[in-house]
């Protein structure tokens, strides 16, 4: 089979590794909005967490007086 | 009889009898074969097949008529408490796959004792194959009991059971289909059967019975448990 | 502790993938025969091999569940099975690319290897719907081993029937195997396939690592008896 002339052929070969780096990037993107949820739901746990503990300091200060 | 060897008579001859009086299965599986002949008859607007058109008109039919089967094979054990039952009594649980793949067997076989002549009688010039195609037939049948059964016993407890069956089950059986084609096609040209590569053929269909056999029985206890 | 390593094994994985451009580029030969469209061989075959070997990998993580009964094999297994079929998409988009540049179409049929790839990818594509489609967590996970490893006992056998379909009719094009490749190319190869493989087990440990971390989120909340969020994935098994 003849081979193609490079001009051609390279089309093809550039075509393949973009192929490769875009499904990987698309991995990338899917993997980046996993975590901006964990931070998401993170960032709401620490705020639940920080609200309760006001709650018991407040709760202790009116039982102190 | 050892208790496992009796309790796969048991349900094998509890599954036959219940077929047998409700015919929920056998006729519905050959009624959509037979129903898909006149099919491919108009779609390939061919009135005789041969060679490797007739090989995969009649493996398709066949296919897909068993994968009917297979969908219900596990209906009655679900919705009647027969898992729990099995799970109950003091009996190996591999005795369940044995017998089930073992009435889905028989099924298929009843399936194309009635099919394959039809088939022969709508697209065959003579009936000459059908002795050798027996093997076959048989052979990729006791593959398609291995990995029904495996398959059947875990889709019947999803939500998508009738969807699931064929989904997973199709691409499963391909290799078990290019082996049966394989060996159809020569036993169908015209001017009566050849045996080109009969016999690797019929080898692939075994390798692979053997395969999903062995599979099915190591991995089928974990399919009850709970 | 998943997320342990994984900076240096990231780092190892960006330096042998630049080693195995460099060498592919710059250093292998142009193939006789194939001319540049060989290059393409570097990036397909190393492909293939890592996401065929990442579903054997998968049905080893499935038995070991399946023996001990330990959630974390499920997890280890889906997540391999995960990666191997992002790959095999790699792998058949660059062989329907090669195959239009050496044989002119998009798709041929007589190239068994392909062929099987494709049969195999649609198989492990119905891992997903299989694994949805079934609810109680528990049963899940075991089922889904199960398919893992009868798809792995279907990969060898399915490679065997379609060789067998096409090699006695149409003579093979040309080796895949490394057999006859000459020594300068043989290295790019062999350090394609090494970079191919990092990058395999690096987001296999990067998947592992999210899934652990929102574990132990689900862990905390349970802790600090906060409400739920929106429901959580039901395909894809915790850490």
């Amino acid at each position: 089979m003849p081979a193609l002339p490079l001009d051609e052929a390279g089309k093809y070969v550039a075509g393949a590794y973009v192929v490769f780096v875009v499904l990987l990037a698309v991995y990338v993107a899917i993997m980046a909005a996993k975590l901006q949820r964990i931070e998401r739901e993170l960032r709401e746990l620490a705020r639940f967490a920080e609200q309760r503990n006001g709650e018991r300091e407040r709760e202790r200060v009116t039982t102190d007086v | 009889m050892t208790p496992s060897r009796l309790a796969f008579a048991t349900i094998l001859a509890k599954d036959l009898r219940a077929e047998l009086r409700t015919l929920q299965s056998l006729p519905a599986m050959a009624l959509f074969a037979v129903t898909t002949f006149v099919i491919f008859r108009f779609g390939l607007d061919r009135t005789s097949l041969s060679g490797s058109l007739a090989a995969g008109v009649l493996w398709a039919t066949l296919l897909f008529a068993a994968v009917l089967g297979i969908n219900r094979l596990f209906v009655a054990e679900r919705e009647e408490g027969g898992f729990d039952a099995i799970r109950l009594a003091p009996i190996d649980r591999t005795a369940l796959f044995a017998a089930k793949a073992a009435a889905l067997l028989v099924y298929l076989l009843v399936l194309e004792l009635i099919v394959v002549p039809v088939f022969a009688l709508f697209f065959l010039d003579s009936a000459a194959a059908l002795p050798p195609l027996a093997a076959v037939l048989l052979l990729a049948d006791l593959g398609l009991a291995a990995t029904g059964t495996l398959i059947s016993s875990m889709a019947v407890h999803s939500r998508a059971r009738d969807l699931l069956t064929p989904l997973v089950l199709l691409p499963l059986v391909v290799p078990l289909m290019i082996a049966a084609t394989g060996a159809t096609e020569p036993l169908l040209t015209l001017g009566g059967p050849a045996y080109d590569r009969f016999g690797t053929w019929l080898a692939v269909l075994g390798l692979y019975d053997l395969v999903f056999l062995l599979v099915g029985y190591a991995v089928f206890d974990f399919l009850l448990e709970d | 502790m998943y997320g342990k390593g994984l900076r240096t094994l990231s780092i190892a994985t960006v330096a042998a993938l630049a080693a195995a451009l460099s060498l592919i580029f710059f250093y292998a030969p142009l193939d006789a025969d194939q001319g540049f469209i060989q290059k393409i061989f570097y990036l397909h075959v190393p492909l293939s091999i890592v996401a065929l070997l990442g579903f054997v990998a998968g049905g080893v993580y499935a038995i070991l569940h399946l023996r001990s009964g330990e959630r974390r094999w499920d997890a280890y297994s889906y997540v391999c099975i995960h990666l191997s079929v992002i790959f095999a998409v790699g792998v058949l988009i660059t062989g329907s690319i090669w195959a239009k540049a050496s044989w002119g179409h998009w798709w041929v049929w007589d190239e068994p290897t392909l062929v099987s790839f494709l049969i195999v990818f649609l198989l492990y594509a119905t891992y997903y719907p299989f694994r949805y489609a079934i609810e109680d967590p528990e049963r899940q996970a075991r089922y889904a081993s199960v398919f893992a490893v009868t798809a792995g006992a279907f990969v060898p056998l399915n490679f065997l029937a379609v060789r067998l379909a096409e090699s006695l009719v149409h003579p093979r094009v040309f080796a895949t195997t490394a057999g006859g490749l000459p020594g300068s190319m043989m290295l790019a190869f062999l350090v394609s396939i090494a970079a191919m493989a990092l990058l395999w087990v690096t987001l296999v440990k990067l998947e592992l690592t999210a899934k652990s971390a929102s574990g132990q989120l689900k862990r905390l909340r349970r802790a600090l008896d906060a409400p739920a969020p929106g429901a959580p994935s039901r395909v894809a098994p915790e850490v």
